[in-house]
């Protein structure tokens, strides 16, 4: 299959090209940018006249809810989501029933995910078993099934002994641990920012602080134990102060916030919308501003969607009680330009949150369109409007705090190792 | 952001806070109780058609005896036909949704669901779900509000003290696990209260609070000083675990009223709690049964307050 797209605008931050060229894919690669290679004819043409053609999105997490949760939603339909939304590889947490600490599962989701030919699939194994906290995961094992870093997912990790030798351990085989920082008593019971909103409605409350004492832990250890640490979904402004002055000292650590943090605060909860229900907590508007500088001047490295489909019967209930979480998948790349719009950035630039950069975090040739590169490939259409609701998500979790919001961005083409996989009619 | 509690005219559709509600509403509210505890005055009948031929179910997912029986008086001196469900936590068990259950009750022919959940929100869930002709009043729901109790509060103020913009209130104890202490600071604040205190412990206030239109004490007897308006909150039991507090005792000594405390504020100031009494541990006996104390009339005000709210929300 040789594919021409022509005439659209390519934009691929890593090798610093925005300007308009055609793109030459064979055998599933990158073969030619610019001019065509001698002898090229192409099986198909995509006229990607007024079109943006980049790389292909690499999202940091997204939850498909296999194996265990399939009512929720299965590998077809997120991957599915995933190609509508432009996302042509994602990491998923290991937070599955039962969660990924074993080899025989990790290959048995990479064999599936294979047989669908979609979206590239990687795999974050458990960091101990049963993400209980307490034994550690085999990870070299889990490592040779695809596992490409391991995680506590949202799991708590209470003993610090146990934290300390998994990040040594991990650091033995020089594996990334991600973590996202929460002291599990500080944030007992809690379902909302620790401040003006909550006390107004009631809500049980997480401090700040819940978030930077575990932070200042996981950063002393990882100064300890020489572990390159990834922090997932931080939230606060403290939170993002503490990452900026690691990262000063030189420390190998990289951080990346949900798109849902980096646009929305507890005021968006409003009268107990439980869209907003969230992990972590949305919280104060100072601390939005303050993920989105962040994000601005590389503390964060990377945007994420968080993808965390939630069906509506665990939606429809009193906040507290409805689960946390929403889907994402297909706001990534609309909530991508909807923040460079905000903060005055030029495309390819915003694009790097979502294509090189998680792909460095992820430590993958990926994101970028060099010839030879696997052709993952996205053909967006910058200017098209689309209204969030239902009908319009390809994912099986519909809930989202952006229901009902009109986004700017749509995708068109989505292309995964030179294979049209979506194509919006 | 809509107020849910309002109608597309500014009419009050639901009472589900006091927070978001114009003075005129409420002051509204206010004259209506007024004029039913007139009429009861001068009548032997107390009984009045306002709500006749009208289905108000109490739906308690929270069990109060008393809460719920003052709203069954109240409808009933409507005339309205009154249901009473308590619910618990039975029907969630046995595996049905909270909406579910809020349908099954709408099929019954309800024209009015009076609400009491264990969640906050719960009330504005239900609220948001059920047709355009049924109303719902929060009898309570988590920490987040109680309404009806802050306006019966403020009926009891407004009777001893007559005006609002000139007092000086003050809310004492659990601030951070009152729904009563939510509600009675936004109907406060709206009515014009100049200054608003709280006073608790660290451990019992909840974040940012200030923002609510308070000032904090955290020391009992400054917070008093020249008060008009006592307000007393109930202390849990169970807040005794968690390392809220280390005792029942060393709380009393800190923060229960007694007459010593009391001398603080104003000579003609009066103490209110919201039921049911702690005594011993928020409140001393002599001072709930003190000359100060409005307590009891508090709970008479409730019913007309109560019937107020019933009989406004069925625009009659």
């Amino acid at each position: 299959m040789k594919i021409h797209i022509k005439s659209g605008r390519l934009i691929d931050p890593k090798n610093g090209i925005d300007a308009q060229q055609d793109l030459y894919i064979a055998s599933g690669r990158v073969v030619a940018v610019g001019a065509a290679p001698a002898g090229f004819s192409a099986n198909q043409v995509i006229d990607a006249t007024g079109l943006v053609v980049m790389p292909g999105l690499i999202d940091l997490a997204a939850r498909l809810r296999e194996p265990g949760y399939e009512y929720k939603a299965t590998l077809e339909s997120e991957m599915d989501a995933a190609v509508a939304g432009g996302v042509t590889g994602m990491a998923c947490p290991p937070d599955t029933e039962p969660p990924l600490d074993e080899p025989g599962l990790v290959e048995m989701l990479k064999h599936r995910a294979r047989q669908l030919n979609l979206a590239h699939l990687y795999p974050v194994g458990a960091l101990t078993q049963e993400l209980q906290g307490n034994e550690l995961t085999e990870m070299t094992e889990l490592h040779d099934a695809g596992c490409i870093a391991f995680s506590q997912a949202d799991a708590p990790l209470t003993d610090t002994r146990v934290l300390m030798r998994a990040m040594q351990y991990a650091a033995t085989f020089g594996y990334t641990v991600w973590l996202r920082p929460q002291d599990s008593f500080l944030a007992r019971d809690g379902v909302a920012h620790d401040g003006e909103v909550a006390t107004r409605l009631g809500l049980p409350s997480i401090p700040v602080c819940a978030e930077t004492i575990a932070l200042s832990t996981m950063l002393r250890l990882a100064r300890v134990t020489g572990a390159r640490l990834h922090i997932c979904r931080i939230s606060s402004a403290e939170g993002v102060d503490m990452v900026r002055s690691a990262k000063r000292e030189g420390l190998p650590l990289t951080c990346d916030v949900s798109m849902n943090h980096a646009h929305l605060s507890e005021m968006d909860i409003g009268f107990f919308d439980s869209q907003c229900h969230l992990i972590p907590p949305l919280r104060g508007l100072r601390d939005r501003d303050a993920l989105r500088a962040g994000l601005l001047d590389g503390t964060i490295d990377a945007m994420c969607s968080n993808h965390s489909p939630v069906d509506d019967d665990a939606k429809q209930l009193p906040f507290a009680e409805a689960e946390a979480g929403a889907t994402g998948l297909e706001l990534l790349l609309p909530l991508t330009l909807k923040w460079m719009e905000q903060a005055g950035l030029a495309l390819s630039d915003a694009l790097t949150r979502v294509t090189t950069q998680p792909a460095r975090i992820l430590g993958l040739d990926a994101g970028h369109l060099s010839v030879g590169r696997a052709a993952d490939i996205c053909v967006l259409d910058p200017e098209q409007y689309w209204k969030v609701e239902p009908a319009a998500l390809k994912s099986q979790g519909k809930n989202t705090p952006f229901l009902g919001m009109e986004l700017r961005g749509k995708v068109r083409y989505t292309l995964v190792n030179g294979q049209i996989v979506y194509k919006s009619v | 952001m809509n107020n849910p509690q309002l109608n597309k005219n500014g009419e009050l559709q639901h009472l589900l806070s006091t927070e978001g509600l114009p003075a005129s509403i409420l002051f509204s509210i206010l004259d209506r109780a007024a004029g039913f505890i007139e009429e009861a005055k001068d009548s032997e009948i107390r009984k009045v058609p306002l709500l006749q031929g009208k289905s108000v179910f109490n739906i308690f997912f929270e069990n109060s005896t008393r809460t719920r029986t003052t709203f069954e008086i109240a409808a009933k001196r409507l005339s309205a036909d009154v249901i009473n469900l308590n619910i618990g936590s039975s029907s969630t068990s046995k595996g049905e949704t909270l909406l579910d259950t809020v349908d099954n009750l709408c099929a019954m022919h309800a024209d009015m669901f009076v609400v009491r959940h264990g969640q906050a929100g719960a009330v504005h869930l239900i609220a948001r779900h059920v047709a355009p002709n049924i109303h719902v009043i929060n009898a309570g729901d988590g920490r987040h509000a109680h309404p009806t109790q802050a306006l019966l509060d403020m009926y009891t103020i407004r009777h001893y003290k007559k005006e609002f913009h000139n007092l000086r209130v003050a809310i004492v104890g659990d601030v951070l696990h009152s729904r009563v202490a939510r509600s009675q600071i936004h109907a406060l604040t709206t009515l014009g209260v100049p200054e608003l205190r709280v006073i608790a412990p660290k451990t019992l206030l909840p974040a940012e609070v200030e923002k609510l239109g308070v000032h904090v004490y955290h020391d009992m007897a400054q917070g008093l000083q020249d008060v008009d308006v006592i307000m007393m909150l109930r202390l849990q039991n169970e807040r005794m675990q968690g390392a809220l507090l280390p005792s029942a005792q060393e709380y009393f000594k800190s923060y229960g009223l007694t007459q010593d405390k009391l001398a603080l504020a104003r000579p003609d100031a009066i103490v209110m709690h919201p039921g049911p009494m702690n005594r011993g541990i928020e409140i001393d006996s002599s001072v709930a049964d003190g000359s100060h104390s409005v307590i009891l009339p508090q709970v008479t005000y409730g019913i007309a307050v109560r019937m107020a709210v019933m009989s406004m929300l069925a625009g009659v």
